[in-house]
């Protein structure tokens, strides 16, 4: 009998894997976004000026030629308790020549960030969430140090990871209940794959252009979406 | 036989050099904020595990350089207020020096033993019993100083080290709230040593001649705007230990408005605006509100100890030397409020914003000091104005030597 309902869940999980869809699509920034600061700590650091052979600068939006835009986290809303948590491969945030690379990251809740130093200098990693459950934790990393280990609980949207050492390096996590999401590439393009057939609203997360969510019908066949944010 | 205390020029130079590291200390502190650097040593009071005080000078890079600094130069301070509180407890404080290191010293061996995690506490806190052991130790047969000069130093014994502990504190339990009480507890600090520093100067007795003889009115004004100031320097922790950068970038408008809109979907246009080169906080709606309140806070010490001068001016003289001191307030206070604008004009740089802390400690220890003056009892003068019939003899109030009137 428990053999059976196994396999009949079994073959359930299948069907709905098989039928489910994934959504593609590409996110736009509409009007001119602000000119990006020049990061004059960083050059002037003498530690990690050397690694910058010109000035570096802010990387607020991240725009393509035909205005794509870079670094949005597109999640399906009203989804809750779907994360695989710890068992999610682990995501990976570097920091290189003194700045978080990637600078937006997105994990599901439980899932494991490890963050690495490949810089030949100390950096700390000072994580500084603000939902009641994810603990603010602030961990010292040598040269060449051990990864160090994040993860939370809870769901938040942008978590912020900085180095006190070196006060421009800060990077943005935003850790979902789900793994229905996706960070848009520097062409502007995501995709949130096997998600089961129906309707959702998604939405489109930026650190400097906001919100913006749209109403999307996932078949077998998956879904298709173009998203535009404007520039603030 | 027993000795009777001899003001001592050096315990005069010694409290003002505490006086001074104490204001270096507070403006270290400021940069630690201003530069964001508060928590780039992650552990306390070990740093990067390393003992502090052989922490290897070729990690003292980009933030570490000021957090590291701080918590040195707090250390220096410690140490000269065990000695000045040994200094000014004459003899008589060896025995409870002795009893409060033998317990710093023990609890530090105990926590060394507890295990690796407490080791570094464990190590700090044998040192500082050490160090109070040493103080205890001192043959000195020293006549404490006149009061309430033991009692000062005792208080000034206790701060500094529930000071450190607060600043150890902020770094491992994350509260800003505890950063803005550390903030707030300095300015206090600063005071109660430069209070020490007055009183244990041997020039006391002649700076005690340019009190004056004021009203209850008077007392309650001056009194009243150091209270304000001390008000205003809690705000302007509570702003810094935010760490979101400045609420409202410009000035004198705010957001192009002589008060600015707060709404959500406002405040969220602010955030979303405005490009951070270094890791700030989101600005709220309180930040903004707080921001306001501080300037309009400034507007009122500005005028009130203005106010006190010309008051002070125009019943003392401009030669009273409590006028003078009422003048070098108003001084301070036009620096200070230059400098808060300042600060927003180069969008807080870190420089203009820790002078803008150190200039608020000063009007905080010259607002007490004067206060302090205020309420000393009036140094009565003999009348040198012959009264002429059917006035008032002014000189009957009080009178200072330079021939103004004394009353306020």
């Amino acid at each position: 009998m428990k053999n059976t309902l196994f396999t009949l869940a079994a073959a359930a999980l299948a069907m709905n894997l098989a039928s489910a869809g994934d959504i593609t699509g590409t996110i736009t920034l509409k009007g001119a976004p602000p000119k990006e600061r020049d990061i004059t700590p960083l050059k002037n650091d003498p530690n990690c000026g050397k690694f910058h052979s010109t000035m570096p600068t802010t990387k607020f939006y991240v725009v393509g030629g035909k205005s794509e835009l870079a670094d949005v986290v597109v999640s399906l809303e009203g989804i809750t308790g779907k994360s695989t948590g710890p068992a999610a491969t682990p995501v990976i945030m570097d920091q290189k020549n003194c700045i978080y690379v990637p600078q937006i990251l997105a994990v599901q809740t439980g899932q494991k960030i490890l963050v690495k130093n490949s810089d030949p200098v100390l950096h700390n990693v000072h994580a500084t969430p603000t939902v009641a459950g994810n603990p603010e934790d602030n961990k010292a990393q040598m040269p060449g140090g051990a990864d160090l280990t994040f993860s939370y609980p809870k769901a938040e949207e942008f978590v912020r990871f900085k180095c006190d050492v070196h006060p421009w390096m800060f990077a943005w996590v935003s850790v979902l209940d789900h793994p229905y999401f996706d960070v848009s590439k520097a062409d502007g393009t995501f995709k949130i794959a096997n998600v089961p057939p129906g309707k959702y609203k998604l939405k489109a997360s930026h650190r400097k252009a906001g919100v913006v969510t749209q109403d999307v019908e996932v078949t077998a066949d998956g879904a298709k979406v173009e998203l535009a944010m404007d520039a603030k | 036989m027993s000795r009777e205390f001899r003001p001592s020029p050096w315990l005069g130079r010694f409290a003002l050099l505490s006086a001074v590291a104490t204001l270096l200390l507070l403006g270290i502190g400021g940069v630690v904020t201003s530069r964001g650097a508060g928590m780039a040593v992650p552990d306390w009071p070990t740093s990067y595990g390393y003992n502090m005080f052989f922490f290897p000078f070729s990690y003292w890079m980009g933030g570490i350089f000021y957090e590291h600094s701080h918590r040195l130069l707090a250390s220096f301070v410690g140490l000269l207020v065990v000695a000045l509180t040994r200094w000014l407890g004459g003899r008589a404080s060896r025995r409870p020096l002795a009893i409060i290191g033998i317990i710093e010293l023990v609890a530090g061996i105990v926590l060394v033993q507890m295990g690796p995690d407490w080791k570094g506490t464990g190590h700090f806190l044998a040192g500082i019993g050490g160090v109070v052991l040493l103080a205890a130790a001192a043959w000195f047969r020293n006549v404490p100083a006149p009061k309430p000069l033991p009692l000062l130093g005792w208080i000034a014994f206790f701060g500094v080290q529930f000071q450190g502990l607060l600043g150890g504190l902020r770094v491992v339990l994350f509260k800003n709230e505890i950063g803005i009480f550390h903030a707030t507890l300095a300015q206090l600090f600063f005071v109660l040593i430069c209070l020490i520093a007055l009183l244990s100067s041997p020039l006391w007795p002649r700076f005690r001649q340019w009190t004056a003889p004021s009203t209850s009115g008077f007392r309650g004004l001056v009194t009243a705007m150091t209270g304000i100031i001390l008000l205003q320097l809690i705000i302007g922790a509570t702003m810094r230990h935010q760490h979101a950068g400045l609420a409202i970038p410009d000035f004198p408008l705010a957001y192009g408005q002589w008060w600015p809109a707060i709404d959500s979907e406002s405040v969220a246009t602010y955030n979303s605006q405005r490009l951070e080169v270094t890791a700030q906080n989101p600005i709220t709606a309180a930040h903004v509100v707080l921001q306001m309140i501080h300037r309009m806070v400034a507007v009122l010490i500005l005028f009130g100890v203005g106010f006190v001068t010309v008051r002070a001016w125009r019943r003392l003289g401009s030669k009273h030397p409590f006028t003078r001191i009422c003048l070098a307030w108003s001084g301070l206070m036009l620096v200070q409020a230059t400098l808060g604008a300042a600060t927003i004009w180069s969008n807080k740089a870190a420089d203009l914003a820790t002078a803008h802390v150190i200039f608020g400690a000063l009007s905080l220890a010259l607002g007490g000091l004067a206060s302090f003056l205020a309420f000393q009892p009036s140094q009565q003068v003999q009348p040198v104005i012959t009264p002429v019939a059917g006035t008032v003899p002014r000189a009957s109030l009080g009178q200072h030597p330079s021939g103004a009137m004394g009353t306020i």
